[in-house]
């Protein structure tokens, strides 16, 4: 009995302190509808501010000035970002903020390392707080207790905040209904930057409060940022007090499960966010976003499908790409395979995202399903059926997982897509008898006619050139004007007769069947898998691809991906510092190219046929 | 503007790759690549990095490979194996290396071995513990250094069953290394003593371990002992957690790699005591050769050398050796000139075994102690990894059979 209620109060110390980091990503996206994918950056270098001043300041007065001048000095650094970086983009589609903190946080990722060196770094306990209180006869560290009290403290001072003070009620306004807000009058900029400010303070106390637990190192943002991201979503967009009760559920059930299924930890968060959302599609206590009053704004210009002059063009580039083995050495080749691989791939997601308006964070689980699809085929069969296989592992993927998530829209299906993508990774990860575990598989080598570079490059051209030029014949097939849109104005679409969720479904499994081919040439290419290909980043990864190019455009997955895959390979192959090489360029591309690369292009195009008094011709 | 993108999705591609090119070889030098987490492990990688380059100049100074200068081009693989194997196309392909070393992690260490062996290239695997890189997955072109999960678990079992423990509890992180020493651990000590009963395990996910939870659970199962698998900041966690708690109190602890001073360091002033452990005690060994090392190390960079850099140095000296003697950069006669092979090393000479391809090194196994506010090992030996490796006869039926 005594160690169940100690296990119990261990479980409440956690969640304290997985609420206190999460609970300025609730307020951010409640507010601004930004996923602030630099939570955890922030919350790390609020960690390693403290280090530093804790190193100067000492006593307990000192120990907790540490604390909150961290906590405000990143503060002013995440308003400072949010200034100059945020605001420009405000106007563009959601997703481009998503993708500007993404950059921010490989930045800070490099910068930490390059400021405070590589050695994990251990700060000083709190002052009068080192040592264990008795509880029913088990010693339970008494700085865990405070934990366990700034938690609600901080609860009950954000709910005052939000419903006791006027900026609270514009928080609040501005939550419910953006539009309406600023069309009353409220200075957006400034409620904006505030809150965010406000949420990174949050963030930065949270990782400046592990301080007396933990060793500040450079990996401490990735290890929260995707708890954070579910607690928040579990309990629903927007609602701090959800996000406690999330945090309190999660933490509690891992302090238990591990009693039972020791292994548990790996994947429960995520089992428990896609149980939640499928039953309850906006979080424990969160409201059904405000129907936006505006058709998306997404489409920058009409899409039309290639020109006569546009397919000479294309079929110009294509004898062109099928020239290369002529004049590229081998690794120029393999580079080449790579980068046409991802093309299908964002090319894939593009079909969710710019065609359908589906944001998805979990299209790595459908390309990781095609590797591992024709890896395991492997064994068995040849080259040949393990590319036949591999697809059809990821249609399979995409068609139960799809039906679940295009119940659900905006955030809240991304972040379903992104729980079955990493439910899928731990398994792939834990199922070692089938999938090798994080050992992969290995000798995923092509047939001996498809195994010199040059081979395997026109292999994987023809198969992307045909994946491409079916995306596209869907795209401009009645299907794909539905799916359009369903994106552009679900209400009216709906009314004249399209089933959304049938209509969207049929996308989401689509895409995951060309992703899955995509993963499977990537399998050949590399010789092996491993559950990398599953995983966050690699979704990610595409998700850049896709904006950077344009999701308003028809060829913007195409493009941002042959462009962002080859500044990477060059970048990595340059540079110790690559994270900070990408992040910055995803940075300045981001800002400078809001509709993307190729939507800036058409813009620009369009402009100036229109000072020249043309008509605009896609 | 399907046009304007079909354009530009060439000229991408054409400009982008143009300057990648055929591969340009001089014939004065001797490349070897080398592929490592620069970017994710720098605490580990610099260290390492220090140590190839004082190899590096030593190698040079003393005229290089049968007259030829030796030279290292380094990549970093982004802590991916994808990126690893590109990293490693560019460097056979592009950059024109005779053999590939380095890789950490034992995942990107297995996705280049696989690549060396399929390319027909020599790969020395520095650091990546997995046994199964010369085991189950091993191949003709793949040697590797350091010793595996086997043998520390080796060296680590051999103590604990000097320990009156009976009962033995378990914590390590939930990925393949963890799961294999684990493994490994419990045969060999439950093979010395039959007695020893397992009466725990926590498998915390690496990097994310709720170290209150797990302290608890563990405590709750009433061990007498407990062996522990994490490192870096989960091991930091797992301390502070435990020393608050009293985990450890009155409890013997192994663990594996904690007196490394990559690892050690951090924990300061909480470092905890007695705790049997492998590592590097580079202030207090006192194998001849070391000195020698030591001394340089120090002269060139003003700093400790840690293992890492014991790793990078003897890395290269093996290349370097194994260059010299095949007096070929043909991948097959660089691997019949690898088996066998005797290195020196700043802990003694190793060898390169012919039946698995791997080496004797060995690591130190002593008792962690709290000396000037900073960790340190005491009662501490050097373990030759020739005594705990199986027998080469008995390693061929661990490989592949082909």
């Amino acid at each position: 009995m005594a160690f169940v209620f100690n296990q119990f109060v261990t479980g409440l110390a956690s969640a304290s302190s997985l609420f206190l980091a999460a609970c300025g990503l609730s307020i951010i996206f409640g507010v601004s509808r930004i996923v602030n994918f630099s939570h955890g950056a922030f919350y790390m270098l609020g960690a390693y501010i403290a280090f530093t001043l804790s190193q100067y300041l000492s006593g307990a007065v000192g120990f907790w000035s540490a604390i909150v001048l961290a906590s405000v000095f990143a503060a002013a650094l995440g308003a400072a970002v949010e200034i100059t970086l945020l605001r420009r983009i405000y106007g563009a589609h959601e997703l481009l903020q998503l993708l500007l903190t993404f950059g921010v946080t490989l930045v800070v990722e490099d910068a930490v390392v390059l400021i405070w060196g590589p050695s994990d770094l251990l700060g000083p306990r709190a002052p009068g707080l080192k040592g264990a209180l008795n509880l029913f006869g088990q010693p339970f560290p008494t700085y865990d207790l405070l934990l366990i009290a700034l938690g609600p403290l901080t609860l009950i001072a954000i709910q005052l905040l939000l419903r006791r003070t006027h900026w609270g009620v514009l928080v609040r306004a501005a939550t419910q209904d953006r539009e309406m807000i600023a069309a009353l009058g409220v200075n957006q900029k400034w409620l904006f930057t505030s809150v965010f400010a406000i949420g990174i303070f949050l963030a930065a106390f949270g990782g400046a409060l592990e301080l007396p637990r933990e060793a500040v190192s450079h990996t401490m943002d990735l290890q929260i940022i995707t708890e954070v991201l579910v607690v928040v979503v579990i309990g629903g967009l927007g609602n701090v007090l959800g996000t406690f009760l999330a945090a309190v559920i999660v933490s509690e059930l891992n302090a238990f499960g591990i009693l039972i299924f020791p292994k548990i930890s790996l994947v429960l968060v995520f089992l428990i966010m896609a149980l939640v959302l499928v039953v309850r599609p906006w979080g424990l206590l969160g409201q059904p976003e405000a129907a936006s009053r505006t058709a998306s704004g997404l489409q920058v210009m009409r899409w039309s499908p290639l020109s006569p002059r546009g397919r000479l063009l294309a079929a110009v580039v294509i004898a062109a790409a099928a020239l290369m083995p002529l004049v590229g050495g081998n690794y120029s080749l393999t580079v080449a395979t790579e980068v046409l691989i991802f093309m299908l791939f964002a090319a894939s997601l593009h079909l969710l995202v710019g065609a359908g308006g589906l944001v998805s964070f979990g299209h790595a689980a459908y390309f990781g399903l095609g590797a591992y699809g024709a890896a395991l085929a492997l064994k068995h069969f040849g080259m040949a059926t393990s590319l036949v296989a591999g697809p059809l592992a990821g249609f399979a993927g995409a068609l139960l997982f799809g039906w679940f998530c295009v119940r659900l829209s905006g955030v809240y299906f991304a972040m379903l897509t992104l729980a079955f993508a990493q439910i899928l990774w731990s398994v792939a990860f834990q199922w070692t008898e089938v999938t090798g575990g994080d050992n992969g598989l290995i000798g995923i080598w092509p047939s001996a006619w498809a195994a010199s570079a040059a081979h395997f490059y026109w292999l994987t051209l023809v198969l992307v050139v045909i994946g491409i030029a079916l995306l596209r014949v869907i795209l401009f097939s009645p299907f794909g004007y539905a799916l359009r849109a369903l994106r552009d104005n679900e209400l009216r679409a709906e009314a004249i007769g399209l089933s959304r969720h049938r209509i969207q479904w049929i996308a989401f499994t689509v895409a995951g069947a060309f992703a899955a081919l995509a993963g499977a040439l990537h399998a050949f290419l590399k010789g092996s898998v491993f559950p990398d290909d599953l995983g966050i980043p690699l979704s990610i990864d595409a998700l850049a691809m896709v904006l950077l190019g344009g999701a308003g455009t028809v060829s913007g997955g195409v493009i941002g991906a042959a462009l962002y895959k080859t500044l990477s390979i060059w970048v990595v192959s340059e540079t110790d510092y690559s994270k900070l090489a990408i992040g910055l360029l995803i940075i300045v591309l981001v800002s400078a190219f809001p509709q993307g690369v190729l939507g800036a292009l058409a813009a620009w195009r369009g402009r100036r046929a229109a000072e020249h008094g043309k008509g605009v011709s896609p | 503007m399907k046009t304007l993108s079909a354009i530009l999705a060439s000229v991408t591609l054409a400009t982008a790759l143009s300057g990648l090119g055929r591969p340009v070889f001089a014939d004065d030098t001797i490349k070897i690549g080398d592929i490592n987490s620069y970017s994710g492990l720098p605490a580990f990688t610099e260290p390492y990095r220090k140590g190839w380059q004082l190899a590096l100049d030593e190698v040079n100074a003393s005229g290089g490979i049968n007259g030829k200068k030796l030279e290292v081009v380094s990549k970093d693989d982004g802590g991916k194996p994808a990126d690893a194997v590109t990293a490693a196309n560019e460097l056979v392909a592009n950059d024109g290396v005779v053999m590939l070393v380095g890789t950490f992690f034992s995942n990107i260490g297995l996705a280049v071995s696989d690549f060396a062996n399929q390319k027909k290239t020599f790969f020395l695997a520095s650091e990546p513990l997995t046994d199964a890189i010369t085991w189950s997955k091993g191949n003709r072109y793949t040697f590797r250094l350091r010793p595996p999960n086997y043998v520390q678990a080796a060296m680590l079992a051999e103590e604990a069953a000097k320990l009156p423990a009976k009962k033995w509890a378990t914590i390590a992180p939930n990925y393949e290394y963890g799961q294999s020493a684990v493994a490994v651990f419990k045969k060999l000590l439950s093979a010395k003593r039959p007695d020893i009963e397992w009466v725990g395990e926590q498998w915390p996910p690496q990097g994310k371990i709720d170290a209150g939870a797990v302290v608890a659970a563990i405590a709750e199962t009433q061990p007498d002992a407990i062996l522990n698998v994490t490192f870096g900041p989960d091991l930091v966690k797992l301390v502070r957690e435990g020393n608050t708690r009293g985990l450890f109190k009155d409890r013997a602890v192994v663990s594996f790699l904690t007196g490394e001073p990559e690892y050690l360091d951090p924990l300061k002033d909480e470092t905890p005591e007695g705790w049997i452990v492998t590592g590097y005690p580079w202030d207090a060994v006192t194998i001849p050769e070391h000195a020698a090392f030591l001394k340089a190390y120090q002269a060139k960079y003003n700093d400790y050398p840690r293992l890492g850099s014991v790793v990078g140095y003897a890395t290269l000296k093996s290349a370097a050796a194994i260059l010299a003697k095949a007096k070929s950069t043909d991948s097959e006669k660089l691997v019949d000139a690898a088996e066998g092979i005797r290195i020196d090393t700043p802990f003694g000479k190793i060898i390169f075994r012919k039946a698995d391809h791997q080496s004797t090194l060995g690591t130190f196994v002593g008792k962690t102690v709290l000396k000037n506010g900073k960790g340190a090992l005491t009662d501490v030996s050097y373990r030759d990894g020739a005594k705990y490796l199986p027998p080469e006869s008995e390693v061929s039926a661990l490989r592949p059979q082909n």
